[in-house]
């Protein structure tokens, strides 16, 4: 509960320092309000606290907190000259940011249908703005739009779904629906099917896996990068865990019934976001299609449920969520140079920023799976989990997937050291390179020596 | 002596940093760092018994939730392919000095990079270590070539790097599924060699690894990404990649294959056997027609790697001894072959064929030099090549005589095309673009004089390498015959 509060609190310390024209103290308060709540993380750690019966604190909503958290700390690192050009309200988008990190907490620690909710929408109507906030721009209000009715839409698909469950077993809270799962298993309510079925779709709509996918790409586009980097990176993660605490936790009873739909949908989104992620001429589209494409990865953890598939999924978000977020750095920074995001304008990057250039090689390294980087650890993780039952078929599948990855991925690099380009000179503000830094160590460490993060939950 | 390893497998790395960081001295670091690991090596084959056990075995808990271990040793098998790496790699440097690539830093960086994931890659004891080190060496290699490469370097190295990273991630799907098999839940070499697998399992296993590994060689019809590769690649790309990258493919086999699932080799061994063979026929064939000489090496490598391939699956110990020493013999004359070429090509701009001649008369020495590269390569006796060929023979021989028929086509084709490129290259008139060749000179002496004394001493007294390998490689074919004979 102290992380929401300290995040709650910070963003309204953030909306009335805006009123009082603090501009310089926004960034500061925000840290170090992130950073507070990151060591709430921590101390809290392994004390499984429950409030109410409604949101419990155990050590899958803490690691999932903290990632998000930590997440979120670098992307607000990155906000260094970039709303400033937007407007003169910097606040508020600090602010509405900050509440859906809150959302998001709740989102990873539910214990109640009713929070699930009240979490994901919190998140979601702050996003709806941000999606938004470039009020001039066609692309961005048609981003905001299109969110706005897809996600109001499988909000619909959500509650349906919930009120089904409910009507099923009388309760929202996800125990006493475990041991309803449990114990009736023979004599399931017909209600019940159903309401997992459209609990799925709503959050598969969340993640962005196909068939659900469509807004994905027109959104991630239109929104401005560093609020597409936030949806493609932290919200992601929290859509996943939320899907995690409910499919591998309390509906793990029902897994034979609701896993064909589940392949369907793991072996859709892997062939859309690949196949179209190779046609893609910007970088910020490719990395939409490609943010499609892990979501099929990750989905893997709940196809085979073990012991590890929580603690899979925190070291694939992990690994995905950093190297995402150099991705999108560089982007900025080539964008604010070229004024494109054009894989050409990353032509000889290489020569112009060395930093840059290989601080995001590795971030493609990682995101294609390459060993020694953290996004091999993830991968090797999601194939095994599911070599488990020896569904060798799929994995084939993922290994032809993975393949086509390594294709897209490489263009950026290729355009990067193998092309020539402009010989415009990029400097990397300082906070930028903080960013850059950091996320290189984490994913080399991670790859390298992933025995710290493995089975943490 | 007991960390020794560790220093062999480390220093590269160690090397490639302070390269990369070195300013104007970048080449002279990364030639010390290649010597120290060359004395290393020396001595570590100083302290070798040649016995069939493993030595110098350091094992360190990594990952130990996935059941992984850092564990390394070096066998006789290990050795050669250990001294192969460690002898080539400065002799590549070295080829490199004069050329004056752009940014040397990351380029000497690249190549000790890899040079430790090939070493990785050589000793590992543990198949997971083993898949870090195999794509460890791939990503270095890569940017070499498609940095420092030719015209079509980034259309050629994406497909190179798409297909071998395609085997790879099959034979890692292989890993995967044996250590699922493993009842201790680990990656070890032994506790791998012990499972005992069904034959459809073992078939699968078989084409996961064999895939992987016939890319990587590369054995017909595996072979399309590299005519072209090693065409556009940079010299010293190229002499990495025939020199030493193509004996991990054969490595794997000797050190994963044939011991873990023997049943797939005895059923699928002839496939192989009869794909090398086409290959060498194959390649051969090409090799006759090829106009530039940098593609022809390249097509006469994919024959006597077929040849290799083929005295391996024919699982005796003639055909496996004369793998160890052709692994040897070869990688040495490709890189000789490869470095002539490369001084060529740098001073006339051009490989063609047809356009050179009459070099002889210009450079002397070169053509002595070039002389003793080929005969080594068509295995004259008195040269390496001899030894490894002729044992290669007598163990495909042992298999089947036809096949050994067929495969003896390579000695017999190789001198056909190696001496008709010999002869339109260096004798004959000399024309207008060779008349002002200049003779070799400096670092292009020592590293052309140290090929040819390393070809002429192992084809004289090959024993000591015979030596080093010979227990581990019957251990290996008892240990094989054994599981075989054990069911029937």
């Amino acid at each position: 509960m102290n992380i929401i509060i300290t995040i709650t609190v910070t963003a309204l310390v953030v909306l009335y320092a805006g009123l009082f024209k603090a501009k310089k103290a926004l960034l500061p308060i925000t840290l170090i309000g992130l950073l507070t709540s990151l060591a709430f993380v921590v101390t809290s750690w392994g004390t499984n606290q429950s409030y109410y019966g409604m949101m419990q604190m155990d050590n899958f909503a803490l690691a999932f907190s903290g990632i998000t958290i930590l997440g979120t700390l670098f992307i607000f690192l990155l906000t260094q000259n970039y709303f400033s050009k937007e407007s003169d309200n910097i606040a508020e988008y600090f602010t509405l940011i900050l509440f859906a990190l809150s959302g998001i907490v709740i989102m990873v620690s539910y214990q109640n249908m009713s929070m699930l909710f009240v979490g994901l929408e919190i998140m979601s109507v702050s996003l709806y703005i941000l999606a938004g906030i470039r009020k001039s721009d066609f692309a961005s209000n048609e981003a905001s739009l299109k969110y706005f009715l897809m996600g109001a839409f499988s909000t619909g698909f959500l509650l349906f779904g919930i009120t089904l469950i409910y009507g099923a077993t009388g309760s929202f809270d996800l125990g006493v629906i475990n041991s309803y799962l449990v114990n009736n298993f023979q004599t399931v309510s017909p209600l019940l099917y159903p309401g997992i079925i459209l609990v799925m779709i709503g959050l598969s709509f969340k993640i962005g896996a196909a068939p659900f996918h469509f807004w994905t790409p027109d959104v991630y586009e239109g929104s401005p990068t560093l609020i597409t980097t936030f949806m493609s990176t932290v919200v992601k993660t929290a859509g996943f865990a939320a899907f995690l605490r409910l499919f591998a936790g309390t509906f793990a009873a029902a897994h034979d019934f609701w896993l064909p739909p589940l392949m369907v949908i793991v072996c859709l989104t892997l062939f859309i976001g690949n196949v179209t992620a190779l046609f893609q001429k910007h970088f910020k589209r490719m990395l939409a299609y490609s943010s499609i494409s892990h979501a099929g990865y990750l989905l893997f953890s709940l196809v085979t449920l073990t012991d590890h598939s929580s603690s899979n999924v925190l070291v694939y978000a992990a690994a995905y969520t950093f190297a995402t977020i150099i991705a999108f750095a560089v982007l900025i920074l080539v964008k604010q140079k070229t004024g494109s995001d054009h894989f050409d304008s990353f032509n000889g990057l290489a020569k112009r920023n060395p930093l840059a250039a290989l601080a995001l090689t590795i971030a493609m390294l990682s995101l294609a799976g390459i060993p020694l980087t953290a996004g091999f650890i993830g991968k090797y993780l999601m194939f095994m989990n599911v070599m488990w039952e020896y569904q060798i078929y799929l994995v084939g599948f993922a290994i032809l997937n993975a393949l086509v990855g390594f294709y897209y991925y490489f263009k950026v690099i290729v355009a990067m050291y193998f092309k020539e380009g402009n010989e415009v000179v990029l400097e990397t503000p300082l906070q930028y390179k903080v960013v850059l830094v950091l996320s290189v160590i984490i994913t080399l460490f991670l790859g390298i020596y992933p025995a710290v993060i493995l089975n943490l939950i | 002596m007991e960390q020794l390893l560790l220093l062999l497998i480390f220093l590269p790395l160690v090397g490639a940093l302070v390269t990369a960081f070195s300013g104007n001295a970048a080449k002279h670091v990364a030639l010390i760092s290649a010597m120290v690991s060359l004395a290393l090596a020396l001595v570590m084959v100083c302290n070798f018994t040649p016995d069939a056990s493993t030595q110098f075995a350091v094992s360190y808990p990594w990952i130990q939730q996935l059941g992984v271990n850092f564990h390394a040793g070096v066998d006789g098998i290990s050795m050669i392919t250990i001294l192969l790496t460690n002898v080539l790699v400065p002799l590549i440097i070295l080829a490199a000095y004069q050329h004056g690539y752009k940014s040397p830093n990351a380029f000497f960086a690249l190549i000790l990079f890899m040079q430790c994931g090939l070493l990785v890659v050589f000793t590992a004891m543990d198949a997971f270590l083993f898949y870090i080190g195999w794509e460890a060496a791939l990503i270095p290699i890569y940017f070499i070539c498609a940095i420092w490469g030719g015209k079509d370097r980034i259309k050629v190295n994406m497909k190179f790097f798409v297909y071998t990273i395609a085997g790879s991630l099959f034979m890692l799907l292989g890993i995967i599924y044996l250590y699922l098999q493993n009842p201790a839940k680990n990656f070890e070499i032994q506790a791998l060699y012990n499972l005992t697998l069904d034959s459809s399992q073992q078939t699968w296993i078989f084409w996961s690894f064999f895939i992987a590994f016939a890319i990587k060689m590369p054995i017909f019809p595996f072979h399309t990404w590299q005519p072209d590769t090693y065409t556009e690649a940079p010299a010293p790309g190229t002499m990495l990649l025939s020199g030493i990258m193509l004996k991990m493919g054969i490595y794997g086999v000797i050190r994963w294959l044939l011991p873990i699932v023997p049943f797939g080799v005895q059923e699928w061994g002839n496939t192989a056997i009869i794909l090398s063979v086409i290959g060498i026929v194959y390649a051969s064939l090409i090799a006759f027609t090829q106009k530039d000489a940098k593609r022809l090496v390249a097509y006469s490598s994919i024959a006597h790697v077929g040849l290799i391939s083929a005295g391996i699956f024919a699982l005796n110990t003639q055909g496996m001894q004369g793998a160890m020493v052709q692994m040897l013999s070869h990688g040495i004359n490709v890189v000789g072959l490869f470095f002539v070429l490369d001084i060529i090509s740098s001073r006339l701009k051009t490989n063609r064929i047809s356009e050179l001649g009459g070099i002889a008369k210009q450079a002397p020495k070169l053509a002595i030099v070039f002389l003793i590269i080929v005969l080594g390569t068509v295995a004259l006796p008195g040269t390496n090549g001899f030894i490894g060929e002729f044992l290669l023979l007598m163990g495909v021989y042992q298999y089947n005589v036809w096949v050994a028929v067929f495969a003896g086509l390579t000695i017999i084709f190789g001198a056909v095309y190696m001496f008709r490129m010999y002869q339109n290259i260096m004798l004959g008139k000399t024309n207008e673009l060779t008349i002002g060749f200049t003779d070799i000179k400096g670092s292009e002496k020592v590293v052309l004089y140290a090929i040819c004394a390393l070809i002429i001493a192992l084809g004289v007294y090959p024993k000591p390498i015979l030596q080093l390998s010979e227990a581990s490689v019957q251990h290996l074919i008892e240990q094989v015959t054994q599981k075989l004979t054990s069911v029937n």
